[in-house]
């Protein structure tokens, strides 16, 4: 499948699959890559590495920063897969890669192939949009 | 799709106009990219919320920016930062976090923004962009005001975003900016059973602007067959609907710019959803935001007010309740301005009889965004939803909501004092 592109990469890891939606500020520790939301069911997944599949963004205009935080801290993201267009998530993803020169894909899916990915399941991402699931 | 570009647009990409203008071009067309614009367009000024600290990450940018030789090409405010950095003593957490987020500060200033450190930019008198002007203004509360009350325009712009605009001069054509996205698609109303003495108070607006966000989404509503709604109300329902949901702009008929009449809020098309909010829905709303737990008489710690930043004419109000009284010597009242508002002719008087009753006066930052109330195991009131909402997470405090009447009078007591009759008894 492919999806929009909201700011291009390649990556590959497993499916983490959040069930609400997620904001960065006030929900991911950069320090970590801990979802630290009290208010979120997944309280406590590791972000780090995975490939995040939410609905959307969610809240604060500070998430582009705790994103890029995460990015130089190493404990972000392997790549972010969405339902809309979010350009907090997307900028976040671009500074951190003007800075410290690690891409994070971030890409709008259909419902429909956002819906199929399963939990735990692997991931390859390719430039251009292209989503793979192994 | 390729954004088309004019020669200045094109020069500032190239790096002409130096490597930090073309980092913030980069942005911009990013922008333009997820927004799927064709243009951009020219702004006249921005409102810049990049200069709160959240790591490393944030000063390394606008080191980039600096080295880079940018400066902002439209007049540009700040919003809060870390710190007060007018009452320095205010500030309880370690030297280290103070001296970073005092330097992000003063690195935003470098770029040729102006320091009003507020989130209320909309309150001083030479920042306020008339109806119809193209703006980009991040901060969720300022961008809500700004294209509902004020009828200027703006994105929901963030991080990074907004200083890119401000030093580009130009944001996308897309989405808030454009005619067709500022109509109305939902239209919600107050049920019969909502009494007018709720309506006459400031607590309702609060607690509207949250059930509002969750209604909306990112949608435009238009609130319907409410009085003329004045500022400080506004204020407060843009913050709390900028909290519970993605809102950008909502219309009151009869009481900001874009809606005279429903027919105007909703572009002359049938709403997609017509919603009435019943008491029991607002009630269940209010104590939600009381995660405190405290019943009447119980002690409490802190009062907060002033979030978003509080008004001359709320100044005014809250001296008003104080009526002559002193704080409680166990509670400590803080009320959060701006420097802006707070060094104004008008709001002397005020700011001098909260200081002769014991109340801090802070400004630059919020309470909710770092050490700066006296650590209390007891509960912390405030009259504002957006506080309510943050300050569980963000600081650890017990909250409980309530008007501002019955704020102060805690704060005088030092217990929790409820206003009888404000919601109908219950």
């Amino acid at each position: 499948m492919r999806g929009q592109v909201l700011f291009d990469g390649e990556a590959h890891g497993e499916a983490l699959v959040l069930r609400e939606p997620l904001s960065m500020w006030g929900g991911l520790d950069p320090e970590t890559g801990v979802l630290i939301d009290a208010h979120h069911p997944q309280r406590g997944a590791v972000l780090t590495d995975r490939v995040v599949v939410m609905p959307s963004g969610r809240g604060s205009s500070s998430s582009s920063s705790v994103l890029a935080e995460a990015i130089r801290t190493g404990h972000a993201p392997a790549a972010i897969l969405l339902g809309e267009p979010d350009l907090i998530l997307a900028v976040g993803a671009a500074v951190g890669h003007e800075l410290y020169e690690r891409r994070i894909p971030i890409l709008n899916l259909e419902a429909a192939d956002l819906a199929g990915i399963r939990d735990g399941a692997a991931l390859r991402i390719g430039r251009g949009g292209e989503v793979e699931i192994a | 799709m390729a954004v088309a570009l004019d020669d200045r647009e094109r020069a500032m990409l190239a790096g002409d106009l130096g490597t930090g203008a073309a980092l913030a071009m980069r942005l911009v067309l990013l922008a333009a990219d997820v927004l799927r614009a064709e243009r951009l367009i020219p702004i006249s000024r921005a409102h810049v919320d990049s200069c709160l600290h959240h790591g490393q990450a944030s000063q390394d940018f606008v080191d980039r920016l600096l080295d880079g030789g940018a400066q902002v090409g439209v007049p540009t405010t700040l919003n809060v930062g870390t710190l007060d950095l007018l009452h320095p003593e205010l500030w309880r957490g370690s030297a280290e976090a103070a001296a970073r987020g005092r330097r992000l500060m003063e690195s935003y200033r470098s770029l040729g923004c102006r320091p009003t450190f507020t989130c209320a930019p909309y309150q001083l008198p030479d920042a306020r962009p008339q109806l119809g002007e193209q703006v980009a203004w991040a901060e969720s509360n300022a961008i809500v005001f700004c294209n509902t009350v004020l009828g200027a325009r703006t994105e929901r712009y963030g991080d990074f975003t907004d200083i890119a605009c401000a030093i580009a001069g130009r944001v996308p054509d897309a989405g808030l900016h454009r005619d067709e996205a500022r109509h109305a698609s939902i239209v919600l109303r107050l049920a019969d059973d909502v009494p007018p003495s709720l309506v006459e108070s400031d607590v309702l607006y609060p607690v509207l602007g949250i059930v509002l966000g969750r209604v909306a989404g990112a949608q435009v509503v238009a609130l319907d067959g409410l009085p003329r709604l004045d500022e400080d109300r506004l204020k407060a329902v843009c913050a709390a609907a900028a909290s519970s949901g993605s809102v950008a702009m909502f219309h009151v008929v009869g009481s900001t710019p874009e809606a005279p009449t429903l027919e105007a809020a909703l572009g002359g098309r049938r709403p997609e959803r017509e919603v009435e909010v019943t008491l029991d829905q607002l009630r269940s709303a209010r104590d939600a935001l009381s995660t405190g737990g405290a019943e009447p008489g119980d002690p409490i710690g802190a009062v907060s007010l002033g979030t978003p930043h509080a008004s001359v004419t709320e100044l005014a109000a809250i001296a008003e309740e104080l009526d002559g009284g002193h704080v409680a010597p166990e509670v400590e009242l803080l009320v959060s301005t701006s420097r802006g508002v707070m060094e104004s002719e008008a709001a002397r008087g005020p700011i001098a009889r909260l200081r002769e009753a014991g109340a801090e006066i802070l400004v630059d930052t919020c309470s909710y965004l770092g050490p700066i109330l006296r650590p209390t195991p007891l509960p912390t009131m405030t009259d504002s939803g957006k506080w309510a909402y943050y300050a569980p997470g963000n600081i650890g405090a017990r909250v409980v909501f309530g008007s501002r009447r019955e704020c102060v009078r805690s704060a005088l007591r030092g217990t929790l004092w409820r206003d009888p009759g404000l919601w109908g008894g219950r």
